[in-house]
């Protein structure tokens, strides 16, 4: 394929200014990404440790959910890793599935008025970090007596 | 540039007239993780305890077991829409976005495979002790 490298080019992404509607936008990409991968991983696990009996199920908490009393340094370590994972896919979950319902309405051609689609993107953020925050004090307040 | 050709599509030049599909996909797939996903987080706090005996016999109940069935397919074929695209967006050399995009369809056929035979299993035959 013959290409004319100095055809005119579109500006770059960098060249706009940068709004809510735009971080919407790629945190979809990041978020729907970090659910498909580390997200859906972690799930699976969870499932087969469930039906692979008490002590796969043990497993997983140990690392997953509380390395325990006795654990040692590096157990304890790599369970924080997880419960800061945990909180990350615990976002991305809540912020790609606020951020797809407002999508699903652009879809139906609606909301592409700027101050509208600017309001909603915004929108989505709060609500996904409410959700992210009222999900962590809850379980902090439900099994970690906080 | 052959977009209107038959040649020009064999030569990857052209639309393959599988856009509108793809599309669509996502976008139902998309419905069913919002329900299905919904449903698994109102159920888990639902849940008295996450102790393995709780959990096992929770999962194991046909009108939970055949929902989180559905939510892995439904899930599944929305990432493998999903990546698809961002693969396409920005992996630029044709070599490696044939490498991202086979590793992406065996990524999920082989995890999709994975959880369902996991939930089925534990749904026929149960949990060892």
């Amino acid at each position: 394929m013959v290409t004319n490298p100095a055809r005119p080019l579109s500006p770059h992404v960098w060249h706009y200014r940068w709004g809510p509607h735009m971080m919407a936008s790629i945190i979809h990409r990041a978020s729907g990404f970090i659910i498909a991968t580390a997200g859906m991983i972690t799930l699976l696990w969870w499932l087969s440790a469930i039906g692979g009996g008490a002590e796969s199920y043990a497993n997983f908490q140990k690392w997953v959910v509380s390395a325990g009393d006795k654990a040692s340094g590096w157990e304890v370590t790599v369970n924080w890793m997880f419960r800061l994972l945990g909180l990350v896919v615990a976002w991305s979950f809540f912020q790609h599935f606020f951020s797809g319902l407002r999508h699903l309405v652009m879809d139906m051609g609606a909301g592409f008025e700027l101050n509208t689609n600017r309001t909603w993107a915004i929108v989505v953020f709060i609500a996904s970090i409410t959700a992210t925050v009222s999900l962590a004090l809850y379980i902090a307040y439900k099994n970690l007596g906080v | 540039m052959g977009t209107g050709t038959g040649i020009g599509r064999v030569r990857g030049l052209g639309s393959a007239k599988h856009g509108s599909k793809h599309w669509i996909d996502q976008r139902l797939t998309a419905i069913g993780n919002l329900l299905l996903t919904s449903w698994l987080v109102i159920s888990l706090l639902l849940l008295p305890n996450f102790d393995h005996e709780a959990v096992a016999a929770w999962l194991a109940q046909p009108k939970v077991a055949v929902p989180m069935m559905l939510m892995l397919i439904s899930i599944f074929w929305h990432v493998r829409l999903g990546l698809q695209v961002l693969i396409e967006d920005y992996v630029h050399d044709d070599g490696n976005k044939l490498i991202a995009l086979t590793i992406l369809n065996f990524y999920v056929l082989g995890a999709g495979a994975f959880g369902l035979f996991t939930v089925a299993k534990l749904a026929f035959t149960g949990s060892p002790a």
